[in-house]
């Protein structure tokens, strides 16, 4: 049973760094775990933590939120006051009793296709040793 | 937050706000509108990339069942032109509200289905993409299965936003007919020459008190072996004298502030404590201002090393680096200044020299930029196993160009440091901090080492009888028109050539002789050479001011600090910043052809939106629903770009946007604590509708 779930992750990404390492991954053919599903958004300061709190009300097993490095973000510094939300929104998770590692934010440049892989990779790992998210049973 | 969460799950979408002067694209649809939509899906083969990985037949059956899709079909390659006419005809055909395609990355065919569906005559707006190629087909090429099924959600979530999507306007914008030019060596001068040349006022802005740059420093360039003063300095004096450049040298780039047609740059021109001709007329001192003399240098009692010789001569307090500057203005050094006033004395009646003089910011508009910033070299005394700065026989190849130039500190002879004699045994060392996985060199080719290192080794031999030249090297990479032959003849010359890596070079005290220790892998043994002179072909790196400039005009750079073009094939020359384009060596390592390449092609794709004369942006502003807007002005504070302000309005306060200011990031709609900022094409009920969409919908 164990071998056969297959989680649900939530990939919202910004459209300068990470959609486009992402991409970059792709041309260099890095395999990795098809377990994610992207939504693009232009910047991660665009990300409310409503959207994030609503996939795991959704049934979502992670959430990875990723952007560009500190200093290098397409809007001067987005992805600093998005990074600043996420520990918000963590510290919401751990209160509601939700392993708050479901939820990861990374950054990844436009040229480390490589580094999404990994990424990726780590993001799936860390949610395989989590198990299904309890809110999925809670909700039924 | 419980408030927010209760609001957007009850979908904003639904009420229709009306705002003054927001554009007709700002009104989210109406019910009936929603109920209809019509969604036609396109699916791509995208040959065998796509289909070899996923199954299109699974795909297109499971997408006929997802919830507003009206149309379903599938092509080998649909950005081809009848690919592009499938989405035309099925507009029309199926009445649709929007269409999808999912096939590569937004980021490379958005644009194409866009163009497909306005033609087909709906907003272009009303497109989505689903890439299951980039980020699907290309990285699970071996699991079909979960590739087939991601794919299947991929296209659910862009169905989901196309549903949701409204109709929007590019706002058009005039473009400031100027350019600016960021670094004035070959590349930006060629560049702001091309600019001027097409009519265009460009500012031409060099850090460095001349223009020139790296190419200025060298004696001759291969494989021609002209002197590269004698084909650059024509090329400064037409950059002086050009009636459309504006030059401003010992300059920097402070602030930049706008987008693609109008961007505000604010330059900080750095205190020179000289006034030029011009700037003394017009401070109404008649006949003053710096004419180029020199009579202040002698009395200047201060000498520091000359960086343009790489610190091999001396240079006063108050100087110009060689004699060939342009502008032929000298420049006071304020770091090394003891304000005597000696040259102020001397400089008399034409009062050019200020010694008081201030740091003064400076303002321009311009629509397009251009960045070519350069290089310097690696610090190779990091490889310590070389002995450079240790032993004073290793010099660098810029060091070497220095001193084999007839203008340079020994007037051409090459000697060596320690003794001041004629060196007879040059060990040339390639790659030296190149092609280095060591951690502490450079992974990438420097590009240009092997051939300055071959006409090193002729110069030599040119210049020096009995002479014999060792290049130690990994592969020659002689790749461009007439470098191979060039190779030849340096063989035919004389030139011993060693193929191995050299491990570690001793000095012996007494001589100053050099040790170096390599293998002669063609032999397969080792190899030790007693040498004379060592000079290190030192890899380069990009120059030390980039990382701060980049990061002023929003420019990204690879892992290797080289700034990122928009696409490594396709666009070399330009950014993912609109209007912000790259010339030269600070893209990655080019000769002196390359280099001109590149800058004639950033300055003509520079001067396109000028000509132009207008340009569109991507609608994707933040607009403020008024109902909901509670005038805390916590948005006002996020945004970067001081877009948004708090008015009154009809007794309240609310926030109002500049959409001009604004570019889109979304940071005030990720925070707004009502949920009262609609972001154009990421509003918080399309994000919605596409989380909703992976993890809730369709037909599971």
């Amino acid at each position: 049973m164990a071998e056969e779930w297959k989680p649900k992750i939530m990939g919202i990404i910004c459209n300068w760094c990470s959609y486009a390492g992402a991409d970059l991954a792709g041309s260099a053919r890095t395999q990795y775990p098809p377990d994610i599903r992207i939504i693009r958004v232009m910047c991660t300061g665009r990300v409310d933590p409503l959207f994030i709190l609503k996939a795991f009300t959704d049934g979502a097993d992670g959430v990875l939120v990723s952007g560009c490095h500190f200093g290098d973000c397409h809007y001067l510094e987005g992805n600093f006051k998005g990074a600043k939300r996420m520990f918000l929104v963590k510290s919401l998770l751990k209160n509601i009793g939700l392993e708050h590692k479901r939820l990861r934010m990374t950054f990844v440049s436009a040229s480390e296709g490589a580094k999404w892989a990994k990424v990726v990779e780590d993001v799936v790992k860390t949610v395989h040793e989590l198990g299904p998210s309890p809110i999925k049973e809670l909700s039924k | 937050m419980a408030d927010t969460k209760k609001n957007k799950k009850e979908s904003p979408a639904k009420k229709v706000v009306k705002v003054e002067g927001v554009p007709q694209s700002f009104s989210p649809k109406k019910e009936e509108e929603k109920k209809q939509a019509r969604i036609g899906v396109l699916i791509c083969h995208c040959g065998t990339n796509i289909a070899g990985s996923i199954d299109i037949k699974a795909l297109e059956e499971y997408t006929k069942t997802l919830p507003n899709v009206a149309f379903v079909d599938n092509y080998q390659y649909v950005c081809s032109t009848p690919g592009q006419k499938k989405i035309t005809d099925a507009i029309a055909q199926h009445n649709l509200t929007g269409t999808v395609v999912a096939a590569c990355s937004p980021r490379l065919h958005e644009p194409t289905f866009r163009t497909a569906t306005k033609e087909g005559g709906l907003n272009p707006f009303r497109f989505e993409m689903a890439n299951i190629r980039e980020q699907n087909s290309w990285v699970h090429m071996h699991d079909g299965e979960g590739a087939t099924e991601k794919a299947k959600d991929a296209v659910r979530i862009a169905v989901a936003k196309a549903s949701l999507l409204e109709d929007l306007i590019p706002k058009s914008v005039l473009v400031e007919k100027a350019a600016m030019v960021v670094g004035a060596g070959v590349a930006g001068m060629q560049a702001a020459l091309d600019l001027a040349n097409a009519g265009i006022k460009t500012y031409l802005i060099e850090t460095l008190p001349t223009i020139g740059g790296r190419m200025s420093q060298l004696d001759k360039t291969f494989p021609t072996l002209d002197c590269s003063q004698c084909i650059l300095t024509p090329k400064m004096v037409d950059v002086g004298r050009a009636p459309n450049i504006e030059l401003m040298t010992y300059t920097e780039v402070d602030a930049v502030e706008g987008y693609i047609g109008n961007f505000d740059v604010t330059l900080r021109k750095k205190a020179s404590g000289v006034l030029s001709m011009a700037q003394a007329e017009a401070m109404g001192i008649s006949g003053g201002g710096c004419n180029g003399c020199g009579d202040c240098e002698p009395v200047c009692p201060v000498i520091k090393p000359n960086d343009f010789e790489m610190g091999m001569k001396p240079r006063k307090a108050i100087y110009i680096s060689h004699p060939q500057v342009v502008p032929l203005l000298y420049t006071i050094d304020f770091d090394s200044c003891v304000k005597c006033g000696l040259c102020v004395t001397v400089c008399g009646d034409k009062k050019a020299i200020d010694l008081e003089m201030k740091d003064e910011f400076v303002k321009v508009k311009v629509g397009t930029v251009v960045l070519a910033l350069g290089f310097e070299l690696f610090p190779i005394e990091k490889k310590e196993e070389w002995g450079y700065k240790r032993f004073e026989n290793v010099i660098t190849s810029l060091e070497f160009e220095r001193l084999i130039c007839a203008s340079g500190p020994t007037g051409g002879h090459l000697v060596r440091p320690s003794d001041g004699k004629t060196p007879k045994k040059v060990a040339f060392i390639l790659c030296a901090g190149s092609r280095d996985n060591t951690g502490i060199g450079k992974p990438y080719c420097s590009r240009f080492c092997c051939m300055y290192s071959l006409k090193h080794a002729h110069q030599i031999i040119e210049k020096i009888p009995g002479v014999q030249p060792y290049i130690f090297y990994m592969d020659i990479r002689s790749f461009g028109k007439m470098y191979e032959e060039f190779y030849y003849r340096i063989q035919d010359e004389g030139t011993k050539f060693i193929r191995g890596r050299v491990s570690h070079i001793l000095e012996d005290p007494a001589t100053k002789n050099l040790m170096v220790h390599s293998d002669d892998t063609l032999l397969d043994q080792p190899f030790r050479l007693e040498a004379d002179l060592v000079v290190l072909a030192t890899a380069v790196q990009p120059s030390v001011d980039t990382d701060r400039t980049r990061k002023l005009f929003g420019v990204s750079c690879s892992m290797d600090g080289w700034l990122l073009e928009a696409h490594p094939k396709l666009n070399p020359c330009g950014t993912t910043t609109a209007g912000v384009f790259l010339a030269g060596v600070c893209q990655g390592p080019k000769d002196i052809p390359d280099t001109v390449a590149s800058a004639e092609g950033a300055a003509s794709a520079a001067s396109i939106p000028i000509h132009m004369g207008e340009v569109e942006l991507e609608p994707y502003f933040a607009q403020c629903i008024e109902e909901k807007c509670a005038g805390c002005g916590m948005c006002v504070n996020l945004c970067p770009y001081k877009a948004l302000a708090l008015i009154e309005k009809e007794g309240r306060t609310v926030m109002e946007v500049t959409e001009a200011k604004c570019k889109g990031c979304g940071t005030c709609g990720g925070f707004c604590p009502g949920g009262a900022i609609w972001m154009q094409h990421f509003a918080t009920p399309q994000i919605i509708g596409q989380i909703d969409a992976f993890l809730l919908g369709g037909a599971q």
